[in-house]
């Protein structure tokens, strides 16, 4: 006698059901591999910026610490020893000339570098995601004045201009200002997105629904809109931070960010702009760091845009 | 169509306008006097206000925005009697050269830098790309996919300063670069241009190898490139003349936009080797806060992004027909 399989038993049946959208979204980044290798990364120096000031208890030297014997006075301050003066005592080398520690220097420059750009992106999403719901929804002249301006502001030689801008500014709080300037500079990538989301989204059954039952604007633009673009912004924030880790890095680079002595990758790799011949470990350190950042926002942001439209093209 | 360049035309006069008028006004409030900087440290008040004078300072921010807009147009004459002619952007506080001599100077490395890149960019990023579009899934595509991200996550200065490191120092197979004019010694002119090239180069062209794959993959599984090939066309014609051609348009856009930004100068690049720049002209105006060169800089580069922006929405009729101008 065949017994016929019970429901229970299917095997396509427990999986289909009970996984909420971002539990699917979740279990596809866990299987992709260049997600989880992205996702290590970016834990590690979070945790090292996070964690600076107890590595460099352990290591001994402050960022700001000058180490006169691990530099070669008759060599003109080229560090003392092999590959840039890692020894016990300084576990990446040292700089040139001052013997700063540059394990130290880097994991205060990891913190200087996330700060900036998340505080960054955060003034981009939330400016781009308020005008761009804004042009959208409302179109009009509040479309047009908008979309002016995005369309300006995307015209401008930004990185000409957030220069200029900086240097002209009174002195005063040097990361608050970068994160002003590269947020202002941002957020229109951002509130194009939005405004098109948002013009697709607004004739919707349920938004209807929503204004039908008496909801106001503002009402309608955030709690019924905007849970409904959240995917695209996600991906959007996520991707933004490489790119603000690596304008934070060039302005700091041109002479521009944060100064010194506060430490960011950027700066340190302009300061050894002189010394790549003589000592390549001062560049690269600091690089290799600003790189492997770069990369793992830039992976796990791909992956995440994958997993939530998995019929995207790439 | 004639109304729609118009309109287009016009939208891009007042976008120049208006950042030239945002420019003007953050370095009127600049902390810095430029007169004071001309007459040197040893002038007298009064001899600084004359100075001031004479360079128009004194007037009204509104008054010498007016001044300086009409000028570029129509040329202007200076208080001290010096003529400023058509194209007139003013005088270097540096060097009291004419900004639109410095920026003719310059453009030719610009221009050199940013055109070979670009050929650079295209050839590399349109070849991987269709490659990988076209071996989707396998090995190849999976290691020029890695090769390209790894490539987009180096900042321009660190491969320069790896390219330095590597194949000027170490292996010595080129010498460091110093710039030489085209008309002057064409192959020193390009040999001296490798090592910037393949810097810019290597950013762009794995933005363009992923852009051209996403594309390619989306064309070929449209249901015309299984028409063409049922109706018996070799392979090389259906990926070719059907798959590229459609794949190709929004790429042109794109590279409109990074080409025109790239033009007035490409500022860390030029930093970093020492080329004589646009990019490198506007940095040195704003290290030394000199108004009139980072007013002509800037209104040059934006010049070159509106310019692109038009120049790629016409195009787009040309490759698309289906793009019609209203």
């Amino acid at each position: 006698m065949t017994t016929v399989s019970t429901p229970a038993a299917s095997p396509v049946a427990p999986a289909a059901t009970g996984r909420s959208p971002s539990r699917v979204i979740w279990d596809r980044i866990r299987r992709d591999r260049a997600a989880k290798f992205g996702m290590v990364i970016i834990v590690l120096f979070v945790l090292i910026a996070v964690t600076a000031p107890l590595l460099t208890m352990i290591n001994g030297w402050s960022p700001y610490d000058f180490d006169p014997t691990a530099v070669d006075k008759r060599m003109a301050g080229v560090p003392k020893g092999i590959l840039g003066g890692i020894s016990a005592e300084h576990w990446l080398g040292v700089e040139p000339v001052s013997g700063r520690d540059i394990f130290s220097r880097v994991v205060y420059g990891a913190q200087i570098s996330l700060l900036i750009s998340v505080l960054a992106m955060i003034v981009s999403v939330a400016v781009g995601t308020v005008l761009g719901l804004l042009a959208g929804y409302f179109g009009g002249w509040v479309d047009a004045g908008i979309s002016r301006v995005m369309d300006l502001l995307m015209s401008f030689p930004s990185l000409i201009f957030m220069i200029a801008l900086i240097s002209v500014m009174p002195e005063g709080n040097r990361v608050l200002l970068l994160v002003a300037i590269m947020g202002g500079f941002g957020w229109p990538y951002i509130g194009r997105i939005v405004r098109g989301q948002a013009i697709t989204i607004k004739h919707r059954e349920y938004v209807d629904a929503a204004r039908v039952g008496g909801a106001m604007g503002a009402s309608i633009l955030f709690r019924e809109m905007l849970p409904n673009l959240t995917a695209p912004i996600l991906v959007y924030a996520t991707l933004a931070i490489p790119t603000n880790i690596g304008t934070e890095a060039a302005l700091s680079f041109l002479g521009v960010g944060v100064r010194p002595p506060t430490a960011s990758w950027g700066q340190m790799i302009q300061e050894s702009m002189l010394w790549y011949e003589v000592d390549p470990m001062y560049f690269l350190v600091p690089g290799t760091c600003l790189f492997l950042t770069v990369l793992a926002f830039t992976l796990f942001g791909d992956a995440l845009r994958d997993a939530i439209d998995p019929k995207g093209s790439r | 169509m004639i109304i729609y360049l118009s309109k287009r035309l016009a939208a891009a006069a007042g976008i120049l306008l208006v950042i030239c008028a945002v420019t003007f006004v953050i370095f009127y409030v600049v902390p810095s006097d430029p007169a004071l900087q001309a007459c040197g440290k040893t002038c007298t008040p009064e001899r600084v206000a004359e100075v001031r004078a004479q360079m128009g300072l004194d007037r009204p921010i509104w008054e010498q925005f007016g001044v300086y807009v009409v000028g570029i147009f129509a040329g202007r004459t200076l208080a001290a009697g010096v003529e400023c002619g058509f194209p007139c952007f003013g005088f270097s506080y540096q060097n009291s050269l004419p900004v639109w001599d410095l920026l003719v100077d310059r453009l030719g490395t610009s221009v050199s830098l940013a055109i070979g890149a670009a050929v650079l960019w295209l050839i590399v990023g349109l070849t991987v790309g269709v490659i990988s579009a076209l071996r989707q899934g396998t090995t190849l595509d999976r290691s020029l996919m890695i090769a390209t991200l790894t490539s987009a996550s180096l900042p321009v200065y660190f491969v320069a300063m790896l390219l330095l490191l590597f194949v000027v120092r170490v292996t010595e197979i080129l010498p460091y670069p110093a710039y030489v004019e085209l008309a002057e010694d064409p192959m020193a002119w390009a040999s001296n241009l490798i090592l910037p090239w393949v810097t810019l180069a290597a950013l762009y062209a794995a933005m363009y190898a992923r852009l051209s794959r996403a594309q390619m993959i989306e064309t070929m599984a449209e249901p015309y490139i299984r028409t063409a090939r049922a109706k018996g066309l070799p392979e090389r014609t259906v990926v070719v003349k059907h798959g590229m051609r459609a794949a190709m348009t929004p790429i042109v856009t794109i590279f409109g936009m990074d080409l025109g930004g790239l033009l007035a100068g490409a500022m860390i690049t030029e930093t970093v080797f020492g080329l004589p720049g646009i990019g490198r002209l506007a940095y040195d105006g704003i290290v030394k806060s000199d108004q009139p060169v980072i007013l002509g800089t800037t209104l040059l580069a934006a010049f070159f992004i509106v310019l692109a922006n038009l120049a790629v929405d016409l195009v787009y009729a040309v490759i698309d027909p289906r793009v019609r101008y209203s």
